[in-house]
């Protein structure tokens, strides 16, 4: 019982370090192709660390203090309920508790107590992002979930530790290539889920300055940053294990979550922005329809 | 005669910890997007590649909640002050001014004029004055430099001051500010 806990503790705190360090390089990647030196890769550290020791005097109200809450919590709930590295049964932590219905109904909660959060600030702006990111959500999150069904079907289990254990058979096994037009659709839904542009619709700092955190400041907003750190390493793990064959060691797993979180950093700093409406016809059109060909392959 | 008090040392966890954060402050100054005069022009390049404010860490923020500095960029309307007072109070401690330009210092070329403030320091506490008009980028990251090292050397207490002398500068912004329906203090 203590080794599962200081190895889900251990889980906790690397993902934030690493979190926090790809952030740090994603800034620095950003900044070299704009023809910049850009921020050091330490700068995250240094700015969480400054909003933590910074005074509040805001309030408004009890779900703008939970808000932050949810999202660390949503985060440590999919980091935990997914397998590490491969074969290491230490660090599968909970991932006997759920399938992953049950993690992408817990991604979904965590940005949905944000949500309720920033709309509990009554700050014009949040409210606007906040409608544009539940909007943008259920799109993005139908063709995840198709995706996700499509091998969940086509491999016999819903299970997170099967579907990682159905891709140690070589390179060839791994879902990407087993379902390529499901994995294609689950990739272009990943865009949205990191606020990539071209769907960065929700903090758009032209039209809604910075979205829903306008009113965050100090320890609060160090919380969302510990928390956004947190799930975006959770979600890269959760795509490794769904489409990339999970990680056999732990340099395959840095290797693997370095790559894919460069991908939308890639992509977002050659893109311009979507509208709304654009955003969201796109995602219920091009990722919905290769994950439902997939879909309709594995059931005939 | 003889001390009965225990000598202070030096160093302690509380002092290491301040040091520490004093550095991170110092390494991280988000700046308030909001230009209240001419000089805000000599801001935009600041994030360029020519520039690149990123290196030391400085960044816009389009909120004053989560902002760490409020740049004054040049002359200072009357009718402006409230709107700024309302900011560098809404920012939360601790909390920095840079002041660009001769304007802010005595009036620069409005001395004269009767809708711009003279000396900026008699309504909110300047910790930085960059003189010039207006002045370069250059001399705006050298300004910033300075506000950098008085925030590791400690001595970055505009915001203190402001605070504790609330009824002087109060006094100051009432006599500009005929119409005065603020709060006592804006959160």
């Amino acid at each position: 019982m203590f080794a599962n806990f200081s190895s889900i503790a251990l889980t906790i705190l690397g993902a934030l370090t690493w979190g926090l360090l790809l952030g740090g390089i994603s800034r620095s990647v950003t900044a070299r192709i704009h023809g910049r030196m850009g921020p050091r890769v330490t700068q995250n550290f240094i700015d969480l660390w400054k909003l933590f020791r910074k005074t509040s005097s805001i309030h408004h109200g009890g779900m703008f203090w939970m808000a932050p809450m949810f999202r660390i919590t949503g985060a440590i709930c999919v980091l935990i309920m997914v397998p590490l590295v491969v074969g290491q049964n230490i660090t599968y932590n909970m991932s006997f508790a759920g399938d992953v219905f049950l993690l992408i109904y817990i991604m979904f909660f965590g940005c949905l107590g944000m949500a309720l959060g920033a709309g509990n600030s009554g700050h014009p702006y949040a409210v606007i992002a906040v409608s544009r990111g539940l909007a943008q959500m259920s799109s993005y999150e139908l063709s995840f979930s198709i995706a996700v069904v499509a091998i969940a079907v086509g491999l016999h289990t819903f299970k997170i530790e099967g579907i990682v254990a159905a891709q140690q058979a070589g390179i060839t096994s791994w879902n990407i290539f087993r379902f390529p037009f499901a994995s294609a659709g689950a990739l272009l839904a990943f865009l949205p889920m990191q606020m990539a542009y071209p769907f960065g619709i929700v903090l758009a700092p032209q039209e809604i300055p910075i979205g829903p955190p306008t009113e965050y400041s100090s320890r609060m907003l160090s919380f969302m940053f510990s928390g956004r750190a947190l799930f975006g390493v959770a979600k890269l793990i959760l795509f490794v294990s769904l489409l990339f064959g999970g990680a056999s060691s732990w340099l395959g797993l840095f290797v693997k979550t370095f790559l894919l979180y460069m991908y939308p950093v890639v992509v977002s700093s050659v893109f311009p922005r979507f509208r709304t409406e654009q955003s969201i016809r796109f995602l219920w059109f091009i990722p919905t329809t290769l994950a439902l060909v997939d879909l309709v392959r594995v059931m005939l | 005669m003889y001390c009965n008090q225990p000598p202070e040392k030096p160093g302690n966890k509380k002092e290491l910890l301040e040091k520490i954060t004093n550095m991170a402050r110092a390494n991280s100054l988000w700046v308030t997007a909001y230009g209240t005069g001419c000089g805000s022009i000599e801001l935009r390049p600041l994030g360029t590649s020519r520039f690149d404010m990123e290196r030391f860490g400085i960044a816009m923020r389009p909120t004053p909640r989560q902002a760490d500095v409020l740049i004054i960029s040049g002359y200072l309307a009357t009718k402006t002050l409230k709107r700024v007072i309302r900011v560098y109070e809404q920012i939360q401690d601790p909390k920095y001014i840079i002041a660009l330009g001769s304007c802010t210092i005595n009036g620069g070329m409005y001395f004269d004029s009767y809708n711009t403030l003279n000396v900026l320091d008699k309504y909110l506490p300047v910790d930085v004055y960059v003189m010039g008009c207006m002045p370069r980028p250059e001399a705006i990251i050298d300004g910033f430099s300075l506000l950098m090292q008085k925030i590791k050397d400690g001595r970055a207490h505009g915001w203190k001051h402001y605070k504790e002398n609330l009824d002087y500068y109060r006094e100051n912004q009432k006599k500009i500010i005929t119409d005065w329906d603020l709060p006592d203090y804006n959160w």
